[in-house]
């Protein structure tokens, strides 16, 4: 039954054996199969009930129609989405919001774990020891301070001057969370295990020590840049409980946050289930493209406890 | 030194101003009685927040007798009739024990009335509600957990298809797959009504009635969550040496003792790790009853952090929300004590 005892026994197999393994193999394939409907039967009612009008869903519901690409398909909900949110800006949002943050996160994050696996100086160890110890604070019990420190924070404004408080800004959606104790960590652990001797060529070369850092460190990176780049984008992409609370205004909406109101404000399936497709089906495209990156960046982010 | 602090001073900045700064002012925060927007003044009110978020009392009350006969008196359908909790907690002058608090819940030992009073009812309920979510999650999602990754590290063609499939909810939006839910669970055209309705069970209103509420939060968390355990637990067996089970063969072990005393054995750890963070993840639970019941219906749903959002961003009591934020932490904490003890026991 258990892995292992299996892939023995497949090794030992001969022909003699083979109608027992045929059985085994039966049933796994069988139990695979009850297994995908089970994982995959809500994604594919959502993008099949996507393109049907509403009567038809329910008319579906009684029968495996419901999963089927039958009957009368159009794009009319999808036009609904557009025609009834201002889907493109929060997609928009989103996209800015993710990419600037990755990009941010990638730089300062990477830079202190250069200084710190790399270069001496005083107060090295304790900020070290300061980076581990956040690791155990739970994003939980930062958020209600950290709401009412943004609301007091002063900003600066084009058309207003200076302002108080950094509601309703795309920046507070970006700056909190550019620094990850975890991420440091990670970039922390790969630079160290980093030949040191390529560092020390390049010094007798005459290289600086920041030369070293995104001529020689980073360039060597790709595997830790990815899985930063990787869980940075998720957290972006899925952020729902901050901009809830930080964000009133409709033009700077993300997409989740957007998702929530038109559910709230419209209760035609069809539509709900296009605007479910449309920021669902891009990520699992990209999910499928960089499995290998994405289970390991995200099973690494489980281990840290 | 100059190119250190140059490249190190960014993060740490932003490390002091959003992580940092706010842990410890959430510490301050809890003794405080300060709000999100208030013109009254901050003032520090000691362990106030603290002890009425965990303030538990019980009360004791006797059936009403009725003057005339000196029997107990009956309500008309015939039962004992009860002086009402509130009668007491509002009764400062005369009760001061029960002071700020609420009726939690009720029981009776024979005709002994007992009233379970709390500072904040709710956040019990949510303290309890989260428990039963680890205590239902935590079982199903390691036994789950476990098969799946035992099927997709058989040598199977097609195994990196299925591991795939299964880990695919872990990458979508939890808003997204709650809202989805909600249609699935519809209790007129939900599809889950739609196929126990195949079976002829009748139709179930799951997210509309409290007995029903969590149990379908748990069914979909697990559904969305499980190939997060598959994956550590495939870690896990495929860190386990082949030699083993070859050894065993060659000793005439079956399939059943070579899973109870090599497999079982070789995955304690990874065990330990889940149980840990599902119970850590019950108590982050906020997305799908935000989304999904609104923390309803009657509180079977709401959880701590949803409690502490509503207190600290619905009610602006941002002092509350930060102690709930400082219980929550130590909560944290002592579990991961737990964990390093139990895996240090387990190394020795």
């Amino acid at each position: 039954m258990t892995a292992s005892t299996q892939s023995v026994a497949v090794s030992k197999s001969s022909k003699r054996r083979l109608p027992k393994d045929w059985k085994s193999k039966v049933v796994q394939y069988a139990t695979n199969l009850i297994l995908v409907i089970f994982f995959i039967f809500p994604l594919v009612f959502m993008i099949m009930a996507s393109f049907k009008p509403n009567d038809q869903i329910f008319a579906d519901l009684r029968s495996l129609r419901a999963f089927l690409p039958v009957g009368d398909l159009s794009l009319t909900n999808y036009q609904a989405v557009f025609a009834k949110s201002k889907f493109p800006r929060f997609l928009f949002n989103s996209l800015f919001i993710s990419v600037t943050t990755i990009l941010l996160s990638l730089i300062v994050n990477s830079m202190l774990a250069y200084a710190l696996s790399r270069l001496k100086w005083a107060g090295q160890k304790l900020v070290l020891a300061i980076i581990i110890a956040t690791l155990i604070i739970p994003g939980e019990t930062v958020i209600m301070p950290l709401l009412l420190l943004v609301s007091k924070l002063p900003g600066l404004s084009l058309t207003e001057g200076i302002t108080t408080g950094w509601l309703n800004t795309y920046h507070v959606q970006i700056i909190p969370f550019i620094v990850s104790a975890f991420s440091i960590f990670l970039f922390y652990q790969f630079f160290r295990d980093i030949p040191k001797e390529l560092d020390e060529a390049a010094l007798v070369d005459g290289a600086s020590r920041f030369q070293i850092y995104y001529k020689i460190i980073l360039p060597n990176s790709g595997p830790v840049i990815a899985t930063v780049t990787i869980l940075t984008f998720i957290g972006a992409w899925n952020s729902f409980l901050w901009p809830t609370m930080v964000i009133q205004s409709e033009e700077l909406r993300p997409v989740m946050v957007g998702m929530q109101y038109f559910f709230q404000q419209d209760t035609e399936w069809g539509e709900v289930m296009a605007y479910a497709a449309m920021i669902t089906i891009p990520v699992l495209l990209v999910f499928l493209l960089f499995q290998r990156s994405f289970v390991q960046s995200i099973a690494s982010s489980g281990i840290k406890g | 030194m100059v190119p250190a602090l140059l490249l190190g001073l960014p993060a740490i900045v932003l490390l002091l101003m959003f992580l940092i700064g706010p842990f410890f002012a959430g510490i301050g925060f809890s003794f405080t009685n300060i709000r999100l927007i208030s013109a009254n003044p901050v003032e520090s009110v000691g362990l106030r927040n603290y002890q009425r978020l965990v303030k538990v009392a019980v009360l004791k009350v006797e059936p009403v007798m009725d003057p005339a006969t000196g029997q107990p008196a009956l309500d008309e359908d015939g039962n004992l009739v009860y002086p009402r909790s509130r009668d007491f907690t509002r009764d400062e002058e005369n009760y001061p024990r029960f002071a700020g608090t609420r009726e939690w819940f009720d029981f009776n030992i024979g005709d002994t009335r007992y009233y379970v009073l709390a500072g904040d009812p709710t956040f019990m309920k949510s303290i309890i509600n989260v428990i039963f979510f680890a205590l239902i999650v935590i079982p199903l999602q390691t036994g789950l957990g476990l098969l799946l990754a035992i099927l997709v590290n058989q040598k199977l063609k097609g195994r990196n298809f299925f591991r795939t499939i299964y880990f695919s909810p872990v990458v979508t939006s939890m808003v997204v797959i709650s809202i989805v839910w909600v249609f699935l669970y519809d209790k007129d055209n939900g599809l889950v009504n739609q196929f126990i309705g195949l079976f002829g069970l009748p139709a179930v209103n799951w997210l509309g009635q409290t007995s029903t509420a969590m149990l379908a939060i748990i069914v979909m968390s697990v559904w969305q969550g499980v190939g997060f355990q598959m994956i550590l637990f495939l870690a896990g067996l495929q860190g386990i040496p082949d030699f083993l089970y070859e050894a065993a063969s060659i000793d005439g072990a079956n399939t059943w003792q070579k899973f109870r005393n090599i497999t079982l054995p070789g995955l304690r750890g990874i065990f330990v790790f889940i149980i840990i963070t599902i119970t850590i993840a019950a108590f982050q639970l906020f997305t799908q009853p935000y989304v999904m019941t609104n923390g309803g219906p009657d509180d079977a749903t709401t959880t701590v952090v949803f409690h502490m959002v509503r207190k600290g961003f619905r009610e602006q009591d941002i002092a509350v929300a930060s102690a709930i934020g400082v219980l929550f932490f130590l909560f944290i904490l002592g579990i991961s004590m737990v964990q390093r003890f139990i895996l240090r026991d387990q190394e020795a």
